[in-house]
């Protein structure tokens, strides 16, 4: 059995009267990958952004690599750089080059050497198929390959963790399978990984579990070929239903 | 061929003709404005000649499509209908009637050489005036033989501004420092002396045109930092930071620049200690950074808000603080998208400099004011103000083109 990574005991969340999350526990060991799905609005983006401490929930406890969060946390940024994230609408730094996003949170963050940074960087940028796009700015690349620029960026901080929000909600249908390939391949090298997303061919090509939420709870969560041959809760067959 | 002509519709089979007889009536008309030879007409007749004749002229050369480019081009621009046409001669007319006059008063007229009020005898402008006081207009009461002391002062700068300019990024660095944290030292202790084995020049004896550039170089290089503060801390989540911020700006905002200068030189020094001392143009420069800074604050704010939240995220995800994030990717984006609010803010700044005057101290305006109300050059206000008007363009006009070029060398976006 390995190690659990991210621990989740009863959180709760509330954007105002409005609860997000319901008493939600979950654990995440090294190495899983876990899909979250879901229909808009049931809460699993403020879910996973809650495990990098972008949202702050407000009761329970989320434990991440050791860590617990909350306010007294000193160091979330120490946390926050091993946790990788990819956002749905990419946010590249449009002032900076390519390998700038790349290199600029690895030379101030990490410290590590300009160098070494940018060759690190190169390495990424090429598992992720946009080499040759290093010195060009985000606004001069394509959807599909500013989000792989995006993934380059969070992997060259060498995370443990990585979490997915929606990461191709925002592309053409034809850059979504660019983005997926780099994700299944991010995903046999062995990363943590939690994604949030709709493709369910992904879920059922890498996902170990699948978590299905709906209203700010975890409805459903099962290995994924249980998951998709026989879903146990009533919602999850509908959505399952719906979007099969 | 006349008879192939239809006055109401020109069209372009008599092409050459129909311009040829539509500059004539142009011409005619233009030349009638100067010369007025329907001069012998009723007054209510020739009055209207020009318009009509030019009217005319404009109607004939108005061709569609007539396979002439230039032709086409003037067309569509200033003669596209019979309303376009008219504000058209209205333009030319008032161009005739008062850009001749200006030139006559500024160059053809005016004198240029002579040492006192009496060698002006033509109508133009008296360019002597500015001549004999020009070292008093750019430095003020500043005693004549210590001048090179704000020349070296202003020269060094220019050339340390330009070493920044061409230096390598490594170099540019250094100088960029020396220029913000020790220029400004050496400026005004050149400037003031007292050591060095210089003498002593009072801050009351400084102005004119240098003054002018010593208070805006220093309120803009103060400015622009207090108004960062400012803006992030308007921003904070903590709230003492955020109302002390806020109150700030409001209060800045909402009091007259000439109220501020008011109370800096008078009413501040009542309230200091009986023993300490604050140089009065010291008061005045803090008087308008803080000014200043306060529209700079809201300028940048005006940036940050245009951020979207992703940026914020993203800088959190890779393990960025507050600074760091602020540093790299939240204040390279929000300054770009302000420069021409910067700019703004900054030629206001310059603008503002002469209303020093309601505190006695005298820099380009004031010095005129003073210049024209000597009783041996009394009447050329009108000289003066030219002058400083054209002196203000000049280097506002600089600064507007700069903030230009800055925008387009950081546009990266498309």
């Amino acid at each position: 059995m390995s190690q659990t990574i991210i621990q989740m005991k009863e959180v709760n969340k509330w954007f105002g009267d409005f609860q997000v999350l319901k008493d939600i526990n979950l654990n995440v060991e090294e190495k899983q990958k876990i899909v979250v799905c879901g229909p808009s609005g049931s809460g699993k983006s403020t879910l996973i952004r809650c495990i990098n401490r972008l949202e702050e929930h407000q009761k329970g406890q989320i434990i991440v690599d050791g860590h617990e969060l909350s306010e007294k946390t000193k160091d979330i940024e120490k946390i926050r750089a091993e946790v990788g994230m990819v956002f749905q609408q990419f946010n590249l730094f449009p002032h900076l080059s390519i390998l700038d996003n790349c290199t600029l949170a690895p030379i101030w963050v990490k410290k590590t050497p300009k160098k070494k940074a940018e060759e690190l960087a190169m390495q990424q940028l090429k598992k992720v198929q946009i080499a040759d796009q290093a010195m060009k700015f985000p606004g001069q690349l394509s959807g599909g390959q500013q989000q792989r620029a995006a993934l380059a960026r969070a992997l060259c901080m060498e995370p443990k963790i990585m979490l997915f929000d929606e990461p191709t909600s925002a592309l053409d249908p034809e850059m979504i399978k660019e983005v997926l390939d780099a994700m299944v391949n991010l995903a046999k090298a062995g990363m943590t990984m939690i994604v949030v997303t709709h493709e369910m061919g992904f879920a059922k090509e890498v996902a170990d579990e699948v978590v299905f939420m709906d209203e700010g709870m975890i409805v459903e969560r099962a290995k994924t070929k249980e998951f998709f041959a026989n879903p146990k809760n009533e919602r999850t067959k509908l959505f399952l239903s719906q979007i099969l | 061929m006349i008879k192939n002509l239809t006055f109401l519709k020109p069209n372009k089979e008599s092409l050459n003709l129909y311009i040829s007889l539509g500059a004539v009536f142009f011409v005619l008309g233009i030349a009638d404005i100067s010369f007025n030879v329907f001069g012998f007409l009723p007054i209510w007749i020739s009055y209207f000649v020009p318009l009509a004749f030019c009217f005319l002229g404009l109607h004939l050369i108005r061709i569609e499509f007539s396979g002439n480019k230039t032709l086409d081009v003037l067309n569509k621009n200033i003669n596209s209908d019979w309303f376009n046409a008219i504000l058209t001669i209205f333009a030319i007319f008032l161009l005739i009637k008062f850009i001749p006059p200006i030139l006559d008063w500024l160059f053809f007229e005016a004198t240029f050489v002579g040492s006192k009020k009496e060698d002006c005898t033509s109508d133009g402008a008296c360019w002597v005036f500015i001549n004999v006081w020009f070292e008093r207009l750019m430095y003020g009461l500043y005693p004549i033989k210590e001048i090179w002391r704000i020349n070296a002062a202003f020269i060094g700068l220019i050339l340390t501004v330009g070493l920044a300019f061409f230096a390598s990024a490594k170099t540019k660095k250094y100088v960029l420092m020396f220029l913000i944290f020790v220029y400004p030292f050496i400026m005004i202790s050149l400037i003031s002396g007292g050591n060095f084995g210089l003498e002593w020049v009072e801050t009351n004896a400084w102005g004119g045109l240098a003054l002018t550039f010593i208070i805006s170089i220093f309120a803009l290089t103060f400015c622009f930092p207090v108004g960062l503060f400012l803006a992030l801390g308007r921003r904070s989540s903590y709230p003492v930071i955020r109302y002390a911020s806020i109150g700030f700006i409001e209060f800045w905002r909402g009091v007259p620049l000439i109220t501020v200068l008011f109370m800096a030189s008078v009413m501040f020094p009542m309230f200091l200690p009986e023993d300490t001392y604050m140089d009065k143009l010291v008061r005045v420069i803090i008087a308008i950074t803080l000014f200043e800074s306060a529209y700079m604050a809201e300028v940048v704010r005006g940036g940050l808000q245009a951020l979207p939240r992703g940026q914020y995220d993203a800088g959190k995800s890779l393990g960025m603080g507050y600074w760091r994030m602020h540093l790299l990717i939240i204040m390279p984006q929000a300054l770009k998208l302000v420069i021409p609010g910067i700019a703004n803010t900054f030629l206001a700044l310059v603008k503002d400099t002469p209303l020093i005057l309601v505190v006695g101290l005298l820099e380009l305006i004031g010095m005129i004011d003073m210049a024209k109300t000597n009783p041996k050059w009394l009447g050329f206000a009108a000289e003066g103000y030219v002058f400083a008007g054209f002196v203000f363009w000049i280097v506002c006009y600089a600064m507007s083109r700069y903030s230009i070029s800055l925008e387009r060398k950081y546009k990266t976006d498309r």
